[in-house]
């Protein structure tokens, strides 16, 4: 503090410490994945990935993950409005509850799932009499409970964060103008709840592509049915075929990356400072 | 002294060891247990292991082909296969042959891993053509899908049925012919380390191997 020093212009210059600690927590992050990557074998990946077992496994991931997905929003939606707009006096708890199985082992929520949705469950005793259900496991209707069960909370998460910061004044004004509850919802709260939506869909759609052991556990492991990509690899690695491990590790991180990247704008690292809403449309 | 063991050498080597370290008081025994096949990748990045117990030779030949044993592996056990129901048997098995029923629910492990590939060699020796409808990595994760119910049958090691307690019953399987040897070798050079597999091999380390059910080779 020398005094003759006046605060004409910010110091524009980063601060080096943090940009130190911000390079070591790149380096925490990134530096397993480089190490896969350097192990990779390049040369014989593309038979691995080419393999039937691992297309096939693809595919269960897939459908596995964008069914968990379509089962988080139809029902995390809802609830997300009813966490963002209805004042009731256990919100805390059902927002607790809620956002567990994102800090839950997963095998823990496969276990849960259990003694709720199995056959000795609390609800599946019920399944089983009424619906003939005779068991989840095995079945890739299990593995998309158990895939939604931890991928819903992150839709929930985002959906009701972007109710929040919704301008309720908008609401009311078009109901002002004559708009029904329906009306508004389309035509107002939806559209501009968008940006939200996608990005809390597409969020919990990665996670349900990375789930693993509320899978295994509570759906087992079947090929073609519950066999996904991240079970695959577990029993590769179990069984000593690290390269197989290996070559459908770099499939995974593959689509995922795919995945975040294409949510960069929306919600990892919004863009503050501009509103959205002339939005880029070059192809990126 | 740290013994890596197979997972469904559990409950045995903590009695060998208890037994071990009674008759040996200088001496700490370490246990850690795993599947075989990930032990064996641990030992042979460089893990500090001194005594290394498989659930199968193949498992065991990988650390030897790295050169990382002092010894050379010697059988110590073998374990039979297991059908085993819930204790009410839901789906009223009675023998091997009705697991060719589709409507079962039926649980075994993946034919990678030991007790998967004994049960497909059991299965087609039997020529059952049985539908597992999950393949587990571990034969105590084929165990606790039987314990809570969840499957009507399970095929595990004669060792697991008593892990499960009350809540499964083991179907009687006939004489059988096939069996997963268990092989012990010594990691390091150190005096301990080959004692101790001498005490597994020898008659108060077998006597309690017997206990939980497996067999002399």
């Amino acid at each position: 503090m020398t005094g003759r020093r006046t605060a004409k212009e910010p110091n524009r210059r980063p601060p080096i410490a943090v940009v130190v600690m911000a390079v070591i927590a790149v380096a925490v992050l990134a530096l397993p994945l480089v190490g896969l990557l350097q192990r990779t074998p390049w040369s014989s990946l593309g038979t691995t990935l080419g393999e039937a077992a691992t297309l096939e496994a693809l595919r269960v991931s897939v459908v596995v993950s964008l069914l968990a997905a379509a089962v988080s929003v139809v029902l995390g939606l809802p609830l997300a409005w009813v966490l963002a707009r209805l004042d009731f006096k256990g919100r805390p708890l059902v927002r607790a509850v809620v956002l567990l199985p994102m800090v839950l082992p997963p095998v823990v929520g496969g276990i849960a799932l259990f003694f709720a949705l199995g056959r000795r469950g609390l609800v599946g005793r019920a399944l089983h009499n009424w619906f003939g259900v005779d068991t989840l496991i095995g079945t890739t209707a299990g593995a998309v409970i158990a895939a939604a069960f931890v991928s819903m909370p992150f839709f929930v998460i985002t959906a009701e964060a972007g109710l929040r910061q919704l301008d309720p004044r908008l609401e009311s004004a078009a109901s002002t103008l004559g708009a029904g509850r329906w009306t508004v919802l389309r035509r107002i709260t939806l559209p501009l709840l968008a940006p939200s939506l996608a990005a809390g869909a597409t969020l919990s759609w990665a996670r349900a592509l990375g789930e693993f052991g509320a899978t295994i556990t509570f759906a087992g492991n079947h090929p073609g049915r519950t066999r996904t990509l991240p079970l695959a690899i577990a029993q590769a690695n179990e069984a000593g075929r690290p390269e197989a491990a290996i070559a459908m590790s770099v499939l995974l991180i593959g689509v995922s990356l795919l995945i975040l990247i294409g949510l960069r704008h929306r919600w990892i690292a919004p863009r503050s400072s501009r509103p959205e809403s002339s939005p880029e449309t070059s192809p990126s | 002294m740290t013994v890596y063991a197979a997972a469904s050498l559990s409950e045995a080597f903590e009695d060998l060891a208890t037994e071990y370290e009674a008759a040996n008081p200088d001496v700490d025994v370490k246990l850690n247990f795993a599947g075989s096949a990930r032990l064996a990748a641990q030992i042979s990045a460089g893990a500090r292991a001194d005594v290394f117990a498989s659930a199968n030779a193949a498992t065991m030949s990988r650390v030897v082909a790295e050169g990382r044993t002092a010894a050379p592996p010697v059988l110590f056990v073998r374990n039979r296969l297991a059908l085993v129901v819930p204790i009410d048997n839901p789906g009223n098995v009675t023998e091997l042959e009705d697991l060719s029923d589709d409507s079962l629910v039926l649980a075994v492990c993946a034919p990678e891993v030991p007790c998967g590939a004994l049960a497909q060699a059991v299965l087609a020796d039997a020529e059952v053509d049985a539908d597992a409808d999950t393949e587990e990595t571990s034969v105590r994760a084929v165990l606790t899908k039987v314990t809570l119910g969840e499957a009507d049958a399970g095929l595990v090691y004669a060792t697991d049925v008593a892990a499960g307690g009350d809540k499964v019953a083991a179907v009687p399987l006939g004489p059988q012919i096939r069996f997963n040897d268990y092989p012990v070798a010594a990691v390091s050079n150190r005096d301990v380390a080959a004692d101790f597999v001498d005490f597994v091999l020898g008659a108060d380390g077998q006597r309690i191997l017997w206990s939980h059910g497996f067999d002399s080779p």
